[in-house]
């Protein structure tokens, strides 16, 4: 089960659109900064197929100038 | 059981949470995600939080280690730390991940016909012993030597000078501190008679001006940053980046002003002559609180092997001080620093107002100087001139790079030099460690021997037949190394390296010593603003790791000092901070007793009558000012401090046609020093996985590099290939290259040049000449 985190940096004045789009995809958890547009992005997927399909939805995203991945964990699926 | 693996699952959510905001963090200084950096850490109800001080940098955070059945599960900063309230940085959220590393050093290691093998500790450290007996026998008392470090805890520290400068009676002990803080001591010492800064971190609270000199704060001093942006965001303070490169620090301050290196120098006189020059001396501070001094100029850099300067202080007066600053007019100084007169002009008025307060902060980019005490002197210059010192808001401010540099390496002294308290020249002292050792005093020898540089030379040159190293990884931090590793791995002196981890400095070891980490001892260190903290054994290490302090109390006693070092297993701790205490009684310097180190965050010498000085030499703070004065700098016998006059001079290798770069060295905010540890915490190491050169974009155009393109960085020395970063993290100015040196693949001390400080003897790490080929 791949569990990641990622900094996303929104485009100029799209915050808040981004954090809600966000917010929508199930398999993610979203921590936005208080005083700098930047969101904290931790993703949780069941296998690699499902992961794959929520990187395709990432980079959907319009309002999501930059994500960069910052750690990558992989645990077993009933752990 | 499910419940279990599902904590595991969202453990590791929260920690892939947690490395996110710590790489925001690094990202954008001063970021906040308020009670979200709280709530991602386990709260498991069988955590047990353990207070101590982060490993790491020279601030010195309060951080709590959560402990689930035996194991560091959790770190997260102690709220109840006045240092770091509650912050900290990347690498302190994840230092404990280091322990599981898979190659972790647990048992000792001997070498045996070139191969090492799997020893008992005690038979390991019975040969240790003999070897040091038996080099001792054949070729004296200064054949051995220790070499151990800013890290090292307090006990540690201390047990070494007793035991090479107490029962072997040699001076030869220097530390990594050498590398990092030694001008900074020398500049202490030379304007003000005691070591160590007169104010603490609350002056950031109360300045309304930061000058950084030379030092990248957001990625060395992070925490420390962090307030300084709090107070420019709440209250309108100003950060002014005083640089050869432009960093992250740049980026967030005010205003960033770039010189030509080593040209601080005459930047530094060119404000004091503008400040004198406009009328904004506190004449009543100067009259009352300074002398004037001049020393040698032309004093050379340290470049010969046996290299030897003494300085010889004479006493000027302000008139001839005056006379002297005429050559540094901001129209003169900015030809060759290239500092605008207007920000010459500009730094002096912020000195110069005398409603403005003003803290200055340095690290390395002033220490690791050729003239490090010189530029240490003339930062106290300005500050005196304007009677802006010792008070909140307003003072000099030298930062550490290494948690227990304070603590360990200029409190305890394990420079060859120095004494627990004073130094080695000084019969008094040597009297009171004699006493307070037990030992005759004329077995500590009255000359200093070799410092950190001469040191390695020695090895070389063959002199040292036996070395031990504890707590530093020097063939990767030294300068020069390109000498140094194949003087290690010569067969005339017999290496002893004592670690956590494998390094290329116990790669040339005859016998490796299985250390234990931080948390899996209990310890003491001193920080920056002369806080010390104690934090108690919080897990188990692995195997046979030891602390350091115990396998050189083994050590000792196998050679026959046993009486000396009377000390038990589970308390030494104690015992050893107890009898260290005795050499620092009094207002100047007194120590907390551990009693009260262990219910508290630390305490602040001179901790007097239950009480922390915040402010040293201002009678509102110290309760050692005895002059009836308002002011008493009590380091010097008539209690005046000492205003020098400091020329500049120029590096001693400056770029030319055949080597036409700049080179300066430094660190990333996710790697501590060498990356031994650091590069085995794979959230760091993911985030900056090897070093690099960086380039200004318009050098990298004229050479045809590309950014990740592998170039050939050399200098004289040697060679290091990297991979070129443009316009990433750092920009060098044009004619400049930077080079972190974490990376033991990428051996940029290689390059480097050993040029030191004549007076501190702190090689310069930041300026060297090289030129760079494409490969």
């Amino acid at each position: 089960m791949p569990i990641k985190s990622y900094l996303a940096h929104p485009i100029e004045d799209k915050m808040d659109v981004l954090l809600d789009k966000l917010s929508k995809i199930e398999a993610c958890e979203v921590v936005p900064s208080k005083n700098q547009n930047l969101i904290i992005v931790v993703t949780e997927t069941i296998d690699d197929d499902e992961e794959q399909l929520l990187q395709n939805k990432l980079e959907a995203i319009e309002e999501i100038k930059l994500l960069s991945l910052v750690s990558g964990f992989n645990s077993p699926q009933n752990s | 059981m499910f419940e279990v693996k599902s904590d595991r699952r969202s453990f590791l959510k929260k920690m892939a949470t947690l490395s996110a905001v710590a790489a925001a963090t690094a990202m954008f200084p001063g970021i906040i995600f308020a009670e979200e950096q709280e709530m991602n850490i386990p709260n498991s109800e069988d955590l047990d939080w353990k207070k101590g001080p982060c490993r790491f940098c020279g601030v010195g955070c309060g951080i709590l280690v959560g402990v689930q059945n035996g194991k560091a599960v959790a770190v997260k900063g102690d709220p109840n730390s006045s240092v770091n309230k509650g912050l900290l940085c990347v690498k302190g959220y994840h230092q404990t991940m280091c322990i599981q590393a898979k190659d972790r050093l647990t048992h000792a290691l001997v070498k045996k016909n070139g191969v090492y093998k799997e020893t008992p500790l005690d038979e390991a450290l019975d040969l240790v012993a003999s070897k040091m007996k038996q080099t001792i026998k054949e070729h004296g008392k200064d054949a051995v030597a220790m070499y151990t470090s800013g890290q090292s805890t307090i006990p540690e520290g201390y047990v070494a000078s007793k035991f090479m400068k107490g029962a072997i009676g040699t001076n030869n002990l220097d530390c990594n501190a050498r590398l990092c803080m030694a001008s900074a001591v020398a500049g202490f010492l030379t304007t003000f008679g005691a070591d160590e800064p007169m104010g603490c971190y609350e002056d950031i609270e109360h300045a309304d001006y930061f000058i950084t000199w030379g030092n990248n704060m957001a990625e060395m001093h992070p925490v420390l940053f962090s307030r300084m942006l709090e107070q420019k965001n709440n209250r309108g303070a100003k950060i002014i980046d005083f640089a050869t490169r432009t960093t992250r620090s740049s980026m967030a301050s005010d205003k960033s002003i770039l010189f030509e290196p080593q040209t601080d120098l005459a930047v530094a006189n060119a404000i004091c002559y503008e400040i004198i020059n406009n009328g904004w001396v506190n004449k009543q501070f100067i009259e009352k609180h300074c002398n004037f001094n001049k020393g040698l100029t032309n004093i050379g850099y340290g470049l010969e092997d046996k290299f030897k300067f003494k300085d010889k202080p004479s006493k000027i007066n302000f008139d001839e001080y005056k006379v002297f600053l005429e050559d540094y007019t901001p129209e003169k100084v900015a030809k060759y620093s290239k500092v605008s007169v207007e920000d010459i002009k500009y730094l002096a008025r912020i000195y110069g107002d005398p409603n403005a307060k003003v803290v200055s902060y340095w690290c390395m980019g002033m220490n690791q100087h050729t003239r490090g005490t010189w530029i240490n002197n003339l930062v106290y210059n300005i500050h005196l001139l304007t009677g802006k010192i010792s008070q909140p808001g307003n003072g000099p401010f030298s930062l550490t790079g290494q948690p227990s540099a304070c603590g360990t390496a200029r409190e305890v002294g394990t420079f060859t030099h120095k004494l627990p308290k004073g130094v080695v020249m000084n019969e008094k002292h040597r009297k009171l460690a004699a006493k307070i050792w037990n030992v005759p005093y004329e077995r500590i020898p009255s000359k200093p021997t070799y410092h950190a540089t001469e040191m390695f030379r020695a090895v070389d040159r063959g002199e040292i037949k036996f070395i031990w190293t504890q707590v530093t990884n020097p063939l990767v931090s030294m300068p020069k190394t390109s000498r140094y590793r194949p003087g290690m791995e010569k067969d005339s002196c017999f290496v002893v390296v004592s670690d956590v981890f494998p390094t290329p400095t116990s790669d040339v070891a005859d016998v490796i010593l299985p250390a234990s980490w931080h948390i899996e001892k209990s310890g003491l260190y001193g920080n920056s603003e002369r806080r010390t903290q104690h934090w108690d054994q919080m897990v188990e290490g692995p195997g046979e790791t030891t602390p350091d302090a115990w396998m050189t109390i083994e050590v000792a006693r196998r050679m026959g000092y046993g009486d000396l070092f009377p000390y038990s297993r589970e308390n030494h701790v104690e015992e050893i901070y107890n009898e260290y205490r005795q050499f620092h009684q009094g207002a100047k310097h007194g120590m907390a007793p551990l009693e009260v180190l262990k219910t508290q965050s630390g305490a602040i010498w001179p901790y007097v009558d239950g009480k922390s000085t915040q402010w040293r030499f201002n009678a509102k703070y110290d309760p050692a000012c005895t002059n009836g004065e308002e002011f008493h700098f009590y380091g010097k016998p008539d209690g005046k401090a000492i205003i020098w006059q400091r020329p500049y001079e120029p590096a001693p290798e400056v770029p030319d046609k055949e080597y036409p770069f700049w080179l300066n060295t430094g660190r990333v905010i996710e790697h501590w020093h060498t990356g031994s540890m650091t590069r085995r915490i794979p959230v760091l190491h993911k985030a900056v996985p090897n070093a690099y050169v960086e380039f200004h974009p318009k050098d990298a155009e004229r050479l045809g590099i590309r950014n990740g393109e592998n170039v050939k960085v050399i200098s004289r020395r040697g060679s290091c290939i990297l991979p070129a970063s443009i316009n990433e993290r750092g920009l060098p100015t044009i004619g400049q290259v930077f080079v972190p040196f974490f990376d033991e693949n990428m051996m940029i001390n290689d390059v480097t040049l050993d040029a030191f400080c004549p007076i501190s003897k702190e090689p310069d790490y930041k300026k060297c000449a090289v030129k760079v080929e494409k490969i």
